[in-house]
């Protein structure tokens, strides 16, 4: 038994990490956030380039086939990065529920494009209700037309097309289709633009009549969860670098332990919820029984410790924390919207109680975890 | 990464399940609820019985009567001790810490001497380390021993000593050069407990029983051939010690957390709140599933930590997320657990009321000792701040 990674899977990381650092800088992430998309096509077909729009996906439909763990080490390093625009909505997200429920012909149409890096795309879930309780959407399609509207669909405006779940099924929309309309909504990160998507009268073609999105919102979950580890871990590293440069009192701020205990947390919670993610992304791989439970484990602690490590970052870094030219506030803005998105802590909690508590011999906590 | 056994472990894991399956003892739940001093014999008898088996000391070299295992296998066997409710070994200390340092730093006769009866079981060895002015500055530390021909002549006071009352053995650590800085002047020397000068006391805990012992010397004569290591380089020997504290304890704390939880859930589907069982209470769900999620946590971070420790070698102070994670998790599950049961977690040992024979009132006390033993929490987030993430020493 292995927990820690292999030569390959460090590699990837690795690779990933000078990737960012190279081409998605402070500087970029500031420059994009201030458009209208966060999208740069140059930066796109970079990561198209470096295979990372088909990293989970079969070869035969152009992707890379790599396995989750992968996934989850390329989304920490793109957390870490603050790595803005529709890469996980598309990839991540659209990919993976393509993957999932799309027929073989609908695959080759339009996961394809999507590994091979000429789409964007997104997946319209929550409504006005804003609940990630899917049995709470109340679109439906009639005549293959949607009517209605979707709220908080991330990356819709540099979408090519955008999958919309419904009531009575899954429909893909082009978004060039008549009726569509696309209204920005003012989000607090600023990396990932959110949208109103009104449909009237909408043409829309049906991916499926019924279909099951848990295993593919668990892998998005838990992409989340992995993009979190990486912003927790840059917000660790400013941090402590702040604590041991800025001086006051004659001292080191980090000198001192109330200041050093906070990164001391810092740390932990940063480690932990490393260790729930790579472990769900293995318990997705596996297909083992606890990879529901172990998702939401790891969505619920990081969400939580993400925005704990923000706030003890903020705070060690006193005012200048505080300020718009500290990157610190850049992801504790991206760490309270992935907080909510696909579930928050308490979702999450409450799908953790069902799994476990509900079951007459809490089988889903597996009796072995990690060995078996 | 693989979280699947390999060959080796799987074999290993298949013979220890064997073994257990045809020599744990069926009658332990007679025996646990009693003192320890009555108990005693009895765990003598299993650790004799495990070592019959090679069972005792898994993690030692086979040429000392180990199995050579790996960190993993080890795990391993923790878990199939907890899986199995097996009774616990009666020379822990000397098996899991003590033995370990006198193979890496005792002289050849000192091994021949002290290891066959450790893992016998026949003579009994505790630790004096911390003293009234010298817990997590173990390094300030006052017992002197003073040389005197081919003697040292030791005086001075230990305490939260476990296992004093029964011990054969301790190893003491002692200040040997007054006038050296204070890492520098310590020296480890093996003290048979039966010498005279040598006085045991118990010592009373909040939860009313008494785990651990304060032991004074006074004149007592140690042979200066019981020295382990160098004369004035203690400090190394006893660190080497408690790298094995840390490395070893965690492992089989996700079984015993697990048993806890699994009842604990199970006790709550039956207790009422507003006329439904306590489980379908939203707000005692949200926290019976956070206190579970958190213990999965702690088996990843120890996964990890393992895998670390065997790729580079050495325990890394990144062991010291893993006590403050356990012990703070320890206390707020204990918390949770008192508002499930209400009035009744109140309850003692011996109430005829008292919910499991009162084990959550006493856990609920004897949790707040977790924070504070094998460093405390502060100390372990000093360790983190320095060594881990670099910031300049605080003290």
């Amino acid at each position: 038994m292995q927990f820690g990674l292999s030569e390959s899977q460090e590699f990837l990381k690795d690779s990933a990490r000078k990737f960012f650092a190279g081409e998605c800088p402070s500087a970029e992430v500031r420059r994009l956030m201030e458009t209208d998309t966060a999208y740069d096509a140059a930066l796109w077909s970079k990561l198209t380039d470096q295979g990372y729009t088909g990293i989970i996906f079969p070869e035969e439909h152009g992707g890379v086939g790599l396995g989750k763990v992968e996934l989850m080490l390329l989304m920490e390093e793109a957390g870490r990065a603050l790595l803005p625009g529709p890469f996980f909505s598309t990839v991540v997200l659209a990919g993976s529920v393509l993957n999932a429920v799309a027929t073989a012909a609908h695959k080759k149409q339009y996961l394809a494009p999507i590994c091979r890096g000429e789409v964007r795309a997104t997946v319209a879930i929550l409504e006005a209700g804003a609940s990630w309780d899917l049995r709470d959407t109340r679109l439906s399609a009639a005549n293959g037309k949607l009517t209605g509207e979707k709220f908080f669909v991330p990356d819709a405006a540099i979408a090519d097309f955008l999958i919309v779940v419904a009531r009575n099924g899954l429909f893909v929309v082009n978004s060039k289709a008549r009726g569509l309309k696309i209204s920005p909504m003012s989000g607090m990160d600023l990396t990932r633009k959110l949208y109103v998507v009104e449909f009237s009268d909408t043409p829309a073609e049906q991916l499926a009549a019924s279909f099951d999105l848990s295993r593919a919102f668990d892998v998005a979950t838990a992409a989340l969860a992995a993009e979190l580890v990486g912003g927790m871990q840059r917000t660790l590293e400013v941090t402590v670098e702040y604590a041991k440069t800025r001086k006051q009192f004659g001292k080191p701020i980090g000198m001192f332990q109330a200041v050093q205990h906070q990164c001391a947390d810092m740390y932990l919670e940063t480690e932990s919820s490393r260790s729930a993610v790579y472990y769900a992304g293995w318990a997705l791989e596996e297909n083992s029984a606890d990879a529901a439970t172990a998702v939401s484990i790891a969505k619920m602690y990081a969400s939580d410790a993400a925005r704990t490590v923000g706030n003890r970052g903020i705070q060690i870094h006193g005012g200048m924390g505080f300020t718009w030219e500290n990157d610190v506030h850049l992801y504790y803005r991206r760490a309270k919207a992935s907080e909510t998105a696909f579930g928050d802590a308490t979702f999450h909690r409450e799908r953790i109680a069902s799994l476990v508590i509900d079951s007459p011999n809490v089988s889903a906590l597996s009796a072995q975890s990690c060995i078996r | 990464m693989d979280l699947n056994l390999t060959a080796e472990e799987s074999t290993f894991r298949e013979e220890l399940r064997a073994w257990l399956a045809s020599n744990v003892p069926k009658d332990w739940d007679e025996w646990r609820e009693k003192p320890m001093e009555e108990s005693f014999p009895y765990l003598r008898a299993w650790q004799r019985k495990l070592q019959e088996g090679r069972w005792a000391a898994v993690s030692w070299p086979e040429e000392y009567g180990g199995r050579s295992a790996t960190l993993m296998q080890q795990a391993l066997f923790w878990e199939e001790m907890a899986r199995v409710e097996a009774p616990p070994m009666a020379n822990s200390l000397g098996l899991g810490l003590i033995g370990p340092t006198i193979i890496a730093y005792g002289t050849e006769a000192q091994k021949k001497r002290y290891i066959p009866k450790i893992l016998s079981a026949e003579e009994i060895w505790c630790q004096g380390f911390s003293e009234p002015n010298a817990g997590s500055d173990l390094a300030g530390l006052q017992t002197e021993a003073r040389l005197d021909g081919v003697h040292y002549i030791v005086n001075g006071q230990k305490v939260w000593t476990s296992y004093g009352w029964v011990g054969d053995w301790c190893e003491l650590v002692v200040r040997t050069d007054a006038s050296a800085a204070k890492h520098k002047g310590l020296t480890v020397l093996l003290v048979d407990m039966k010498s005279p000068g040598v006085e045991v006391r118990p010592l009373r805990q909040m939860t009313g029983e008494s785990e651990f012992n304060e032991i004074f010397f006074r004149d007592v004569r140690v042979p200066v051939e019981n020295i382990l290591g160098k004369v004035n380089d203690g400090w190394n020997v006893a660190i080497s010690t408690l790298m094995y504290e840390r490395g070893s304890y965690g492992a089989r704390l996700h079984l015993i957390f697990k048993r806890y939880i699994t009842r604990l859930i199970e006790l709550s589907r039956s207790i009422k709140r507003k006329g439904l069982p306590a489980s379908e209470d939203p707000i005692i769900r949200q926290k019976l599933a956070q206190c579970s999620a958190e213990i999965e946590i702690m088996r990843y971070n120890q996964m990890r930590a393992f895998s670390r420790i065997t790729a580079t070698g050495v325990p890394g102070p990144e062991g010291s997320i893993q006590k403050i994670f356990w012990s703070e998790l320890n206390q707020r599950f204990q918390q949770i657990a008192q508002e499930i049961l209400g009035s009744y977690g109140q309850l003692m040992a011996g109430d005829s009321h008292a919910i499991d024979k009162g084990l959550w009132s006493y856990a609920y006390l004897r949790t707040r000792g977790n924070t504070i033993e094998a460093g405390t929490s502060e100390v372990q987030r000093n360790i983190i701040g320095h060594f881990v993430l670099g910031l300049p020493r605080s003290y």
